[in-house]
């Protein structure tokens, strides 16, 4: 701090503190709103102050979903979420970091066709691509599978990036006295180069789990029946009923479930999301 | 491109490596881009019972739509205002947070979490604060004697996504500022300090120009995240409405592609996308290289 | 333990640069060898290829009777200490000196007990389960090498161990090294550019430029005859003097200067002179050199001064007694005056 000016730390808690309200006020808002009953909606202005159906909400929620627009219970679309955020992330991860391998520690015919292959992906967005991609995932008869709401996701060109960058810091030498004590490629990889990338792969996952977690077109498309929901899908699905007052008591309380799983990862690994998220976008 | 000076010797394992990646990569995104492109070519009878060479038209066809012509302006309206209100706000915190010594982490954590919660989730958040019976905002705004609609008001619709999608990006473009904040040696400040420089003026003369690489880079960053993933916020709220006023083009080609089923023109939509992503990802890469030189 | 044996042994890159040109080289079992010579001579190469690091373009790699052109580094029986000392930076000082064992299938308890030798030997068992980067550069190298030893190979490759390491450390590791590659009677072989290791350690030096062999011998015998002036000028500190002079009726002459050069042919040549070799006479002794003082480093056990005899820069030590005027009056012994072809630098007689 080059000099001390009361008037602007005061300025810049204030700023601080109208930040965190702007951030915060919306999810307050939802978690104020899940613990009212559905008449509290009907008419004048949303609550303001907790209510006292948190239970009552909560508890229909998980167990019966929302009949009435056919969103399963919210266990069930939870662990579609995690199913999804798990799926993505460690097949990401898994596929990146072997492709990543054979980039940088061999030397093979069409290597350098393979990278090209794999960095124009980076081009190439689902909302690029949109209608063939569902097309052929509606061939290989993989609509409404696990495997087609994850598996079109896993190719990554950055995760491939940022692992083929981990590599590259590694010193050379490693590989050669790890060739002289007697290692092939595979015992290499595994005693060294994945025990090296600890931490990178830890950031690149909570990054991948957030990812996974938050995916929307993708299970809107390949989704059609309730047993594949995930729950932020399941949200839309609840809000979206015709002629209807949606019911915001159950809505909001799907809602929180939604934020916690992925806000309370970047919470507790708030140093490996940071690091995670600035070193995917090197 | 950099390998190992030395590296292992084996005929089939890089391949067996390299495979899973390529397959998925073939698959899922060289092969649809390809249908893509040729598709945006064709034309399908009513029935899609055949398909027939129709050369440019389908492109033709969609610069001379006035919904398309509508969709690209309201894009570009979105994308700048997400822009400008996320970089804006985030940079205004990022200096805040930089003059804290001791509680800089605590506000960092209570500015970040935000990053993890799902587009459509916080779409429906504000859908529901800004829902014009019962809505908080409303509310306030009727004290005021505005009347909020964004069933039918285009211009709230508008305001009303680009809130929702700047909330979800200002703690990365928080995080990024921060760490460039970070990477300014304290000693220039100092010496424009010595050199009678006062808070304002630093900041236009010394902070700002120096933050340049990251604001560019987050500039472009910002661009890509309105223009392709707000598709979920889109949908989630006002799902292009009222009359056209938040259809962007994202959501545009689901919504002729998906519900309109005209594969033709959606097709010439995602090359048009196609495009405009080579665009910037060039961008941002000519960008990497350069800071490399550094 | 293994004689390696090099049979027109060359390195040429895929670029068509050629590293190094067809080497011939036999290591004795249980020798010393020092390979030195300046950066980009091929040294650290030539080392590479016999580890299995490099591939052999031409010529032949033996150890003990075996051609080991095609076999991984891992089955050649040899250990290496590298620069970096590249060591497993997760795995603890244990771990990193057993993993080759293990790799090996050498049973649990036959590990433990060379561990623990090798952990005598280097005097690295306080520290056998901490992790390298708690380790200072010292205790590091000690790891590098106990890594060596565990293996119990026929021999030793040192890829520049010490040049990490500061001067102090350099001086006493360099001592370690000596004894203890004495005790195990390992063969070796030791890359550097550093003259004074080269000279120290080996039992025989190689010097290399550019890809080829300049001489091979002794430490003693390469500082006493050097097969040429890069040889000259690189072993020995100061370095050698080099001079353009001529050669007539059996002496060599250097403006009015001459020094006996008996048998040498007639004709242009490069002379050199060991800064130590040269003596003060009294002034207007025949043929004697006339040094013109430029300037005087002090280094405590003597003082070097240079300056210049008929326009060329020479160096001499002196004693720290010495008194010194403007002039020096020089001369040598006719067995330390070298001469070298000036056209080619290789030595003449």
């Amino acid at each position: 701090m080059v000099e001390n000016r009361r008037f602007l730390n005061i300025l810049a808690h204030l700023v601080l503190i109208l930040g965190v309200a702007f951030v915060a006020f919306p999810v307050y808002i939802a978690l104020i709103a899940s613990t009212h009953g559905q008449n509290d909606f009907l008419s004048g202005v949303i609550p303001l102050l907790p209510g006292h159906d948190t239970i009552r909400n909560y508890s229909a929620m998980m167990t019966q979903g929302l009949a009435s627009s056919g969103a399963p219970p919210l266990w069930l679309m939870l662990g579609n979420s995690l199913i999804m955020a798990l799926s993505i992330s460690i097949g990401k991860i898994a596929i990146s970091i072997i492709s990543a391998f054979a980039i940088v520690y061999f030397r093979f015919p069409g290597r350098m066709i393979a990278f090209w292959l794999i960095f124009v992906t980076l081009m190439l967005p689902v909302e690029v691509r949109i209608l063939p991609t569902y097309k052929v995932v509606a061939e290989l008869g993989m609509l409404n599978t696990y495997a087609g709401l994850t598996v079109p996701l896993i190719a990554s060109a950055t995760a491939t990036f940022l692992f083929r960058q981990v590599f590259l810091t590694i010193p050379e030498e490693l590989m050669e006295a790890a060739r002289i004590d007697g290692a092939g490629p595979m015992k290499f990889f595994w005693d060294i180069l994945l025990p090296l990338s600890r931490t990178n792969i830890a950031a690149l996952f909570v990054i991948l789990f957030i990812y996974g977690w938050n995916q929307y077109l993708w299970p809107l498309l390949v989704t059609t029946g309730t047993d594949h929901y995930t729950i932020v899908l399941g949200i839309k699905r609840m809000a979206d009923i015709a002629d209807q007052q949606p019911e915001w008591n159950f809505i909001m309380s799907t809602v929180v479930l939604a934020m916690v799983p992925p806000v309370l990862v970047v919470i507790f690994m708030q140093r490996l999301f940071v690091k995670g998220l600035i070193e995917t976008e090197k | 491109m950099s390998t190992k000076r030395n590296t292992f010797r084996h005929r089939t394992l890089p391949y067996l490596l390299i495979a899973p990646q390529l397959v998925v990569t073939l698959v899922f995104f060289m092969w649809p881009a390809a249908q893509a492109v040729i598709q945006s070519f064709q034309q399908e009878d009513a029935f899609g019972l055949s398909t027939t060479w129709v050369g440019f038209q389908n492109y033709q066809a969609l610069f001379a739509d006035p919904d398309y012509l509508n969709a690209l302006k309201v894009t570009v309206v979105f994308t700048l205002g997400v822009t400008a209100m996320s970089l804006g706000l985030a940079l205004l915190l990022a200096l805040a947070v930089d003059r804290m010594v001791k509680s800089a982490t605590v506000y960092t954590t209570l500015l970040v979490w935000p990053y993890a919660v799902a587009p459509a989730v916080s779409g429906v958040m504000w859908w529901f604060m800004f829902n014009p019976t019962i809505g908080i905002f409303p509310y306030l705004l009727r004290m005021v004697g505005y009347d909020w609609n964004h069933g039918l008001h285009g211009t709230d619709a508008m305001i009303l996504v680009v809130l929702a999608a700047s909330w979800n990006q200002i703690s990365y473009n928080f995080l990024f500022f921060v760490a460039g904040l970070q990477s300014i040696p304290a000693s220039l400040r100092e010496a424009a300090a010595i050199d009678g420089a006062g808070p304002a003026k630093r900041f236009w003369t010394i902070t700002l120009p120096l933050l340049s690489p990251t604001t560019f880079f987050l500039l472009v960053v910002n661009f890509v995240y309105a223009m392709f993933n707000t598709f979920a916020t889109i949908h989630a709220t006002t799902q292009g409405g009222p009359a056209g006023s938040t259809n962007i083009l994202v959501y545009k080609v689901f919504n002729d592609g998906f519900i309109g089923l005209n594969l033709g023109s959606s097709s010439a939509q995602s090359v048009v996308l196609l495009f405009i992503v080579i665009a910037l990802t060039v961008v941002q890469f000519a960008w990497v290289e350069r800071r490399v030189q550094y | 333990m293994a004689a390696i044996t090099l049979e027109s042994v060359g390195k040429t890159y895929a670029g068509g640069v050629t590293a190094v040109h067809a080497i011939d080289l036999a290591i004795e079992d249980g020798e010393f060898l020092v390979l030195v010579g300046p950066s980009g001579c091929g040294k650290s190469t030539l080392l590479r290829m016999i580890a299995g690091l490099e591939t052999i373009s031409s010529g032949a790699v033996k150890i003990g009777n075996r051609v080991v052109n095609q076999v991984e580094p891992a089955e050649r029986d040899i250990a290496m200490v590298f620069q970096n000392y590249a060591l497993y930076p997760h795995m603890s000082v244990r771990e990193n000196l057993a993993y080759g064992l293990k790799n090996r299938g050498v049973p649990k308890d036959e590990i433990a007990r060379r561990v623990a030798e090798a952990a005598k030997i280097l005097e690295i068992g306080g520290f056998l389960d901490r992790k390298p980067r708690a380790l200072s550069g010292g205790q590091r190298q000690r790891v590098a090498m106990g890594r060596a030893i565990v293996r119990e190979p026929a021999a030793f490759l040192f890829d520049e161990p010490l040049s990490n390491l500061d001067a102090k450390l350099r001086v006493q590791m360099r001592g370690e090294i000596k004894q203890l590659q004495a005790r195990l009677g390992t063969t070796s072989i030791y890359v550097t550019h550093d003259q004074l290791e080269a000279m120290t350690l080996a039992h025989r030096l190689v010097v290399l430029n550019g890809g080829r062999i300049e001489q091979v011998g002794t430490p003693l015998e390469v500082y006493r005859k050097p097969a040429s002036t890069f040889v000259a000028a690189f072993i020995g500190s100061p370095a050698m003097n080099l001079l353009q002079a001529e050669v007539s009726g059996g002496r060599v002459r250097l403006g009015g200067a001459s020094l006996p050069a008996p048998g040498a042919a007639e004709g242009k040549v490069t002379l050199g002179l060991r800064p130590e070799d040269l003596q003060r006479t009294r002034p207007g002794a025949e043929g004697a050199l006339l040094m013109n003082v430029a300037y005087v480093e002090e280094l405590g056990a003597q003082r070097l001064v240079h300056g210049t005899v008929g326009g060329q820069s020479l160096v001499c030590a002196q004693p720290v007694e010495s008194d010194l005027g403007d002039t020096l009056t020089l001369t040598a012994d006719p067995a330390a005056v070298h001469l070298f072809d000036a056209a080619s630098g290789k030595r003449l007689g």
